[in-house]
């Protein structure tokens, strides 16, 4: 089961709102599918984003992918820790594998990511 | 749907990840590339590589035709000895490359996935009036490849040919598990091991008898970053119709005072000519991975393409092989790489990445 108490973007990056702040990160799901992560490469603070733009790459052994902003605003943190030891996502990705925080434009955003339960029927037909 | 080995079913029921190879729904890895291929570098790891292509020669002239096709020299094989070599075509370029193997009593061909009906066509073209019968074995049998350190733990006694005499580059026809098989001090990975074909029917005993005996299956993946730390070339990306083999390091590999084959000509124009690319390898300073198609930059301009590019499991950094123009070859040269966008960083170095210790 996904976390309940987050959203989702289908591009497999959760959501979690605290005020006007997002902290974002990517599912396990995500990270079962890439497994052998070896680099995650994160925007710099004070980078603004739209809604779906690219905030960074994540690489695995097998492919790089970019990593999507699932609310606009602008990012006021980044998990530097990640850089160092990305396997960091693998283990904990919705703890200690958060990526970026974002000051969002619109709260409203939030309100057109997948809920819990629309992203659990999304990954489950992913993963046949 | 693609063609499925013997071992499909035990690989989806275990949780592989299939995807497809050349044809074929291949696993690509059970649980991580990375520990799959540290199985291997330190303990033993078990392949299924029933997709490869199995030729027997047979008849008369299956020297002859070997010989014909074949950049390496078949005739001073001993038997029971394997030999790799290239197959070209009549402008040099690489077809395949192969392992020819002899027996007392003919010969046989393990050739790639992706090539095995070109290079049946190819070797009935080039047939003339030989009197030689060509068998494609592929589909009829199983092949696995047991690899690493602890492979000749695993391997021993399981034959009746004494695993522990046969030297490397050699085989031997023998009886595995009560069945007839081959058994061959050979693989693709860097390490000690052996390759095990036997009948089709048996492949699945003989796999689950690996794992009981605590070999880790491991898939594509790993196979691919373990040749690629040997500097191992893989067909369609080191290896091509427009690369020749003395561009891509092989050169060892090519016998021009064997006599005539097909490809021979164009290779005696080709082997010294220095205005060609030829295979280097890579080191990133960084950490993203230069892959297949990264552009290879000096001065601005583009001197050469990466053809293969991961992150090195044993080393914990991106590795590629790649071939570069003439000027740019030595290693020590350093050479920015397009990484989508960025230039980064990287030096030719020697290869192999890895040797394994003797």
């Amino acid at each position: 089961m996904v976390p309940t108490n987050l959203r989702y973007a289908e591009t497999h990056e959760w959501a979690s709102v605290e005020g006007d702040v997002c902290t974002v990160g990517i599912t396990k799901f995500a990270v079962e599918q890439l497994t052998d992560v070896v680099f995650v490469e994160l925007n710099k603070i004070g980078k603004k984003l739209a809604v779906k733009d690219a905030f960074g790459q994540i690489e695995s052994v097998k492919s790089v992918n970019d990593l999507y902003a699932p609310v606009a605003g602008e990012i006021i943190a980044r998990n530097e820790a990640l850089e160092k030891d990305p396997t960091i996502v693998s283990g904990d990705p919705y703890g200690k594998g958060w990526m970026i925080k974002i000051k969002m434009t619109s709260k409203g955003d939030i309100d057109s990511l997948l809920t819990p339960e629309a992203y659990e029927k999304q990954i489950a037909s992913q993963a046949h | 749907m693609g063609q499925r080995t013997i071992l499909y079913d035990w690989h989806a029921s275990h949780g592989a990840r299939i995807v497809d190879f050349a044809g074929w729904d291949m696993p690509v890895q059970y649980t991580t590339i990375l520990e799959e291929h540290a199985a291997v570098r330190n303990a033993v790891g078990l392949f299924d590589i029933s997709h490869m292509g199995r030729l027997s020669f047979n008849g008369p002239d299956a020297l002859a035709l070997i010989q014909k096709i074949y950049t390496n020299n078949a005739a001073t094989m001993k038997d029971g000895q394997a030999r790799y070599g290239l197959v070209c075509n009549d402008l040099g370029g690489i077809k395949d490359d192969v392992l020819v193997y002899r027996w007392p009593y003919g010969w046989a061909m393990v050739v790639n996935a992706s090539n095995r009906t070109k290079i049946v066509d190819w070797i009935h073209a080039s047939k003339g009036g030989l009197n030689v019968e060509l068998q494609d074995q592929t589909l009829s049998t199983c092949m696995v490849a047991v690899q690493g350190p602890k492979a000749l733990d695993l391997v021993a006694g399981l034959t009746d040919a004494d695993a522990r005499k046969l030297a490397y580059y050699y085989a031997a026809p023998t009886r595995c598990m009560g069945q007839q098989a081959v058994l061959s001090r050979t693989g693709y990975t860097g390490e000690d091991g052996f390759e095990i074909m036997i009948g089709k029917d048996h492949g699945v005993a003989l796999w689950e008898e690996f794992v009981k005996r605590g070999a880790k299956p491991c898939g594509l993946g790993a196979r691919d970053t373990l040749r690629l730390e040997a500097a191992m070339p893989l067909y369609g990306h080191e290896l091509s119709e427009e690369i020749d083999p003395f561009q891509a390091g092989l050169g060892w590999a090519v016998k021009l005072d064997k006599g005539d084959f097909r490809g021979k000509d164009a290779l005696v124009r080709r082997q010294n000519d220095a205005s060609l690319r030829r295979r280097v390898g890579l080191e990133l300073k960084g950490k993203r991975i230069a892959r297949e198609g990264a552009v290879v930059k000096a001065n601005g301009g583009a001197v050469g393409v990466v053809t293969s590019g991961t992150h090195s499991p044993t080393f914990s950094r991106p590795i590629a092989m790649g071939y570069v123009d003439p000027a740019y070859q030595k290693v020590g040269t350093s050479l920015p790489i397009d990484i989508r966008g960025n230039d980064e960083e990287a030096v030719v170095v020697p290869l192999p990445f890895y040797k394994r210790a003797k």
